[in-house]
């Protein structure tokens, strides 16, 4: 087999149509699986609002409040059930987690207590600082897991801290880091929604 | 060389985990279960055939000193093309890969088999080439993924058969090098017996 010569324009003309060759693919491939992209991350946090909020009728992603705080911005999704809200799934980060970013769905009722809480996205230790996601520290006997000592619970009295900080959260055993960083994503949750709230009272009246 | 044994080779004699320890990388760090390692393997096979079958045709077209070049964008091309469709189609595996999956571009296996392999030879038999060498990886990867998730978790392809946690360690870091050092023994001595 001939190996074609190296020469200059030989090298430049073949990157070229090589990487142009390539590019042009890759814009086919992009184009074709954009929408299914955006599709499937929609389903993912439709399903994640669907989790942490009590039943609704809406279409939460339409209502979409936005609210910058901190180092990133809190999102905030309205469900109702025809004219009256059954509850609010705000979207929240930290970045006090054991390996950085944590992201959760944190779901509300209207009088402010805590739904229910799912976790969008993490890179904690497999094993034990993944307990905070509900599947993870399942127990079948109980029917509840590490997770479920939110629900319900109002953080106006409900100390969003782990016990070692005198707060009323028990902690993940060997991972007090990432439920400490739980508790700071639940509490600015907790503390956006209370920020928005003010804003549309005064809005009212 | 027949095709049959042009095909067989990934599997055991020259299985790009358990003996020629290459792509190491997304080896020790997706096989935290069955499934990723499953996926995995088989993103890469998708890779794999698609660069070789193209280096393979292109072979006589490019010049020796920017052959490397060529052929990483080719190999960083269909990497791209695998990340998007699996984000479209299988968000779940997507997510759990994450990272790995752009990496697959600087894995020494695919590079390995296009400069090794597909620019010396034609288009059918690289095109087997790359796909017994990427089910060999994928088997690998799933075996590894298979013996740590039993060991870790307790469970195999996600069905739990004991309660709580298994030995946490093996779905750690660690537990990756512990791993695959003995599957790799195992697998050498299988080798030597039959050679």
């Amino acid at each position: 087999m001939a190996k074609k010569e190296s020469t200059f324009i030989s090298m430049v003309f073949t990157l070229f149509l090589v990487t142009l060759f390539a590019s042009a693919a890759l814009a086919l491939v992009y184009e074709a699986t954009k929408e299914p992209i955006a599709e499937a991350k929609r389903l993912k946090k439709m399903n994640a609002i669907g989790e942490v909020v009590p039943d609704f009728d809406n279409d939460p992603g339409v209502e979409v409040k936005k609210l910058g705080m901190g180092k990133d911005t809190l999102y905030f999704y309205h469900a109702r059930m025809g004219d009256s809200v059954t509850g609010i799934a705000v979207e929240t980060y930290t970045y006090t987690g054991f390996s950085g970013l944590v992201k959760l769905m944190v779901g509300f009722r209207p009088d402010g207590s805590i739904h229910n809480i799912s976790v969008l996205e993490h890179a904690e230790t497999p094993g034990l600082g993944d307990k905070m996601i509900r599947e993870k520290s399942f127990d079948k006997k109980t029917g509840l897991s590490w997770s479920s000592q939110f629900e319900g619970k109002d953080p106006q009295e409900y100390l969003l801290k782990v016990k070692q900080d005198d707060g009323d959260v028990d902690a993940i055993t060997a991972a007090t880091i990432t439920s400490r960083a739980f508790c700071d994503a639940v509490q600015r949750a907790y503390d956006g929604l209370q920020e928005i709230d003010g804003t549309e009272e005064q809005k009212s009246e | 060389m027949s095709q049959w044994k042009n095909f067989s080779k990934g599997f055991f004699k020259e299985n790009a985990v358990f003996v020629l320890l290459l792509g190491l990388c997304p080896t020790l760090g997706v096989t935290t279960s069955a499934f990723n390692g499953l996926g995995m393997g088989l993103a890469t096979t998708f890779v794999l055939v698609g660069s070789n079958i193209v280096v393979s045709l292109i072979k006589s077209f490019i010049p020796d000193k920017v052959r490397i070049p060529s052929f990483i964008v080719i190999i960083a091309s269909f990497v791209t093309i695998v990340e998007l469709v699996m984000q479209a189609y299988v968000p779940d595996l997507f997510a759990a890969l994450g990272l790995f999956i752009p990496l697959i571009v600087v894995n020494c296996l695919v590079l390995g088999r296009a400069e090794a392999f597909a620019s010396k030879n034609n288009l059918v038999t690289s095109a087997i080439d790359g796909l017994g060498m990427g089910l060999g990886f994928s088997m690998a990867l799933t075996i590894l993924g298979a013996v740590r998730e039993i060991l870790g978790s307790g469970s195999i392809f996600g069905f739990k058969f004991i309660q709580g946690d298994g030995m946490i360690v093996f779905i750690l870091a660690p537990g990756a090098f512990f791993a695959l050092a003995y599957l790799v023994v195992i697998v050498n001595k299988i080798n030597k017996k039959q050679a």
